[in-house]
């Protein structure tokens, strides 16, 4: 294997281009220049450390600390899930509703995938248990995230149609069906398209990545292929699990429709 | 056949106040807009939380699984809201056909766009829609609040029959003097969260 290593130099190069673009967006006035300067500098930061933190881990495989770093991981998804909803669940639930979803479904697929399909020895070996988890993670949060947006934005928007319902018997699941259906299309949209459009239109990051390290394509491929399906997967059903957790929980026993459990959105 | 009986019922800015509506009674509310009769209903309904009890008949509200309840209980808002397209998929048990005609309301109704009716005859089918039901007690909140002269006789008089021979028991929301002298027996006003009969000091 040969992997050009890349010098601060090179990096640098490509953070020109960064400055370049927040250049343009001052000028062109559109105001995201703070923003895309700010990301790009903390997701720098972010991966330096990982980076840091994944040779310890690699030098050190204890279960312990592989479990420490994945829920660390776990926390930051659900405090991006919460932090993204327009109007999310008042109180510890609004951290609670993606969290537990992300865990349920990320975590059970990286380790089903780990045990069965990998194999290898031991199970949580860092190499193999971090990525994985990491890739999962990202994207189950991003449907978690437009999932329940998507649910407690129509819920609010259709309140008098949904309680319509109600006041003619309907029950809270029937009456909340068409927004949940909709909420858990919306979320898995993202997920979908990259895989129809996975090989044509995009490379996949992940594949790119190791076909730069070196990798031969055609095992880059698989590996790709065994991601995305992880992916969809952890995607799919922790749209579903946080969505429908989240539609129960506009409701009380009384099945009544509680919109006071979300805070009213910003400005 | 089925009487309402509040007690003690109390909900944000109403009560708490005690009433009865007999089976067969239409009762009347008015009041100032603001004054929580819209709220009063709703909490009736058990679409707000409430204190103290409503009862339907001997049921107790908080008794009763919640749709079963709102089924006899049935509130039917001011503005009518539909969630399909066609005015036919909000109607499971099909519709009377003397009903609708009563409400001069053609059999086609029933396959028309709701984006294409009008408000009148979209307030006209939800109160149908309701009372294909068959609530035991109506909550009414300005049923003909948005229809004609013509209209709101014939709503009130399909009204009348329906409490007449279901023996139901009606609480009317109305502004309406001359239509509260008409369909009702007891006639109240909401002030303060306290209901006054009317022509009773």
């Amino acid at each position: 294997m040969n992997v050009v290593a890349l010098s601060p130099f090179d990096l640098a190069l490509a953070a020109l281009l960064i400055v370049a673009l927040a250049g343009l967006s001052w000028r062109l006035r559109i105001g995201s220049e703070r923003q895309l300067l700010v990301s790009a500098a903390r997701s720098s930061v972010q991966l330096v450390l990982i980076g840091l933190v994944l040779k310890l881990l690699f030098a050190n495989a204890y279960p312990l600390w592989v479990g420490l770093l994945a829920a660390v991981m776990l926390a930051v998804a659900g405090r991006e899930v919460m932090v993204r909803q327009k109007r999310r669940f008042v109180g510890p639930w609004g951290f609670a509703v993606g969290t537990l979803s992300m865990f349920v479904s990320s975590f059970a697929v990286t380790v089903l995938a780990l045990l069965l399909v990998i194999g290898n020895d031991p199970w949580y070996a860092p190499q193999y248990a971090i990525p994985l988890l990491g890739m999962i993670l990202g994207n189950t949060m991003n449907g978690i995230s437009l999932g329940l947006d998507r649910l407690t934005q129509d819920a609010a928007e259709r309140r008098q149609v949904i309680e319509s319902r109600l006041a003619l018997g309907h029950d809270s699941r029937r009456a909340i069906a068409a927004s949940r259906r909709e909420a858990i299309r919306v979320g898995m949209i993202p997920i979908v398209n990259a895989m129809s459009a996975a090989g044509i239109v995009s490379l996949p990051g992940m594949m790119t990545g190791q076909i730069l390290a070196g990798t031969p394509p055609v095992e880059a491929v698989k590996y790709q292929i065994l991601v995305m399906f992880l992916i969809a997967a952890g995607t799919g059903f922790g749209t579903i699990v946080a969505v429908s957790f989240a539609a129960r929980r506009l409701f009380d026993e009384r099945e009544r429709l509680r919109l006071d459990r979300l805070r009213p959105p910003r400005g | 056949m089925a009487s309402l009986r509040l007690q003690q019922f109390a909900t944000r800015h109403v009560g708490p106040l005690g009433l009865s509506v007999a089976a067969g009674e239409c009762v009347c509310v008015e009041g100032a807009s603001g004054s929580g009769k819209t709220l009063l209903l709703r909490a009736i309904a058990d679409l707000d939380a409430h204190r103290g009890e409503a009862y339907c008949d001997e049921a107790a509200c908080l008794a009763t699984a919640a749709p079963v309840w709102r089924r006899s209980v049935a509130l039917v808002v001011a503005e009518s809201q539909w969630w399909s397209a066609i005015v036919g998929d909000h109607f499971e048990q099909g519709v009377d056909a003397d009903w609708l005609a009563r409400l001069d309301l053609p059999a086609a109704a029933m396959s028309w766009q709701v984006a294409r009716c009008s408000t009148g005859e979209r307030q006209r089918l939800a109160l149908l829609r309701t009372l294909m039901q068959a609530p035991a007690v109506l909550l009414l909140d300005e049923p003909t609040g948005n229809l004609d002269d013509e209209n709101t006789r014939r709503v009130e008089s399909l009204l009348a029959d329906y409490r007449l021979q279901r023996q139901a028991a009606l609480l009317w929301v109305s502004h309406d003097k001359g239509q509260i002298e008409r369909v009702a027996q007891r006639h109240f006003v909401l002030d303060d969260g306290q209901l006054h009969e009317y022509g009773q000091r």
